[in-house]
């Protein structure tokens, strides 16, 4: 008997397909920010919002995913812009490959900004890489403030948290500063903007943050 | 839940190894998965068992090599389990310490019979 080193991660196969779209939104310039949350964290409605507010002329694409139909992509498009929907048919997350073939729908086409809404879930999107620049985890405040302390590998990966619904905060007991040093726990760095779709507390920050990396990005490119 | 694709993923790379080396059976692989992997072990065992015997796996083994979180300190450099998300170090109380394992979700090695 003989015991082979392998030493490959098990995703290895999508981590080489996101190293490809990484490499190809830098040579576009395309920033790409992958989105994440349970199941009715408000992800699409931020989407709906952030996209009313971002500048004129920016080129931006939504691509969004969901097990079925097609809904969220219709209230998408109704900002106007290029959006898809990735129906995974079960599959609890986006991979790679989705992404890819999500894109080549719009030949010869490139962006300034990309967003990709994942599958409700906290979970499995962590471990599959899309080739985003970053990841942003969506936190509601109808959920637990412990969220980042229960699933800390979503928070861990994220760029920033996103408190949403701010405006239901007076109806629910969640605490914000123990939502914010969970997550601080977990990720020390990690940016975090409170929002609420239905006041728009927090959007223009939120939003400026947003484009202030598509700046960034496009500058580096 | 996304387990049976991770399981798909592993046995498709024991199909290459059994391809590179003719005439041997691989008889057990080894994942190295981490506490932050977002993997649930019992679920992945469940799908191992349910996917490998239709893969052409009739006695494959899986054996697991768990891996803690663990923070490396940037002041005295001691490495140490993260437990309850204390990251700060036992050694020296330092709070300046970064992520040093425990995301891993690899395929370790496999084993080959003759």
């Amino acid at each position: 008997m003989e015991r082979l080193e392998i030493r490959q991660k098990v995703l290895n196969e999508n981590d080489r397909v996101a190293a490809a779209l990484r490499q190809r939104f830098a040579e576009q310039g395309t920033a790409v920010f992958n989105f994440i949350s349970s199941p009715g964290s408000g992800k699409t409605m931020l989407l709906e919002r952030t996209l009313e507010r971002l500048p004129l002329g920016m080129n931006v694409a939504v691509l969004t995913g969901d097990i079925q139909t097609d809904n969220d992509a219709r209230r998408l498009a109704r900002a106007g812009y290029p959006v898809q929907q990735i129906t995974t048919a079960g599959a609890c997350h986006l991979d790679a490959r989705m992404i890819e073939r999500a894109l080549a729908n719009w030949p010869g086409e490139e962006f300034d900004l990309l967003l990709i809404e994942n599958v409700g879930n906290l979970v499995c999107p962590t471990s599959y890489d899309l080739g985003e620049q970053a990841k942003i985890a969506v936190l509601s405040v109808t959920e637990g403030e412990d969220k980042p302390l229960k699933y800390p590998s979503a928070f861990f990966k994220s760029s920033a948290m996103i408190l949403n619904k701010t405006d239901l905060l007076p109806w629910v007991p969640f605490d914000c500063k123990a939502a914010r040093a969970n997550a601080r726990a977990i990720h020390p760095e990690i940016e975090i903007f409170e929002t609420s779709c239905t006041s728009q507390q927090g959007l223009a920050e939120w939003c400026e943050w947003l484009v202030a990396k598509v700046d960034a990005r496009c500058v580096a490119a | 839940m996304h387990e049976m694709g991770i399981v798909s993923s592993v046995l498709d790379a024991v199909h290459r190894v059994a391809e590179k080396n003719p005439g041997r059976r691989p008889s057990k692989v080894g994942l190295r998965i981490g506490e932050w992997a977002g993997v649930d072990l019992e679920s992945l065992r469940f799908c191992f068992d349910a996917l490998a015997p239709s893969e052409g796996f009739r006695d494959l083994d899986l054996e697991i090599d768990y891996r803690y979180r663990q923070n490396r300190c940037q002041r005295c450099g001691l490495e140490f389990r993260v437990k309850d998300y204390e990251i700060q170090c036992p050694s020296c109380l330092s709070d300046n310490t970064i992520p040093a394992g425990g995301e891993e979700l690899d395929i370790a090695w496999v084993e080959l019979q003759e």
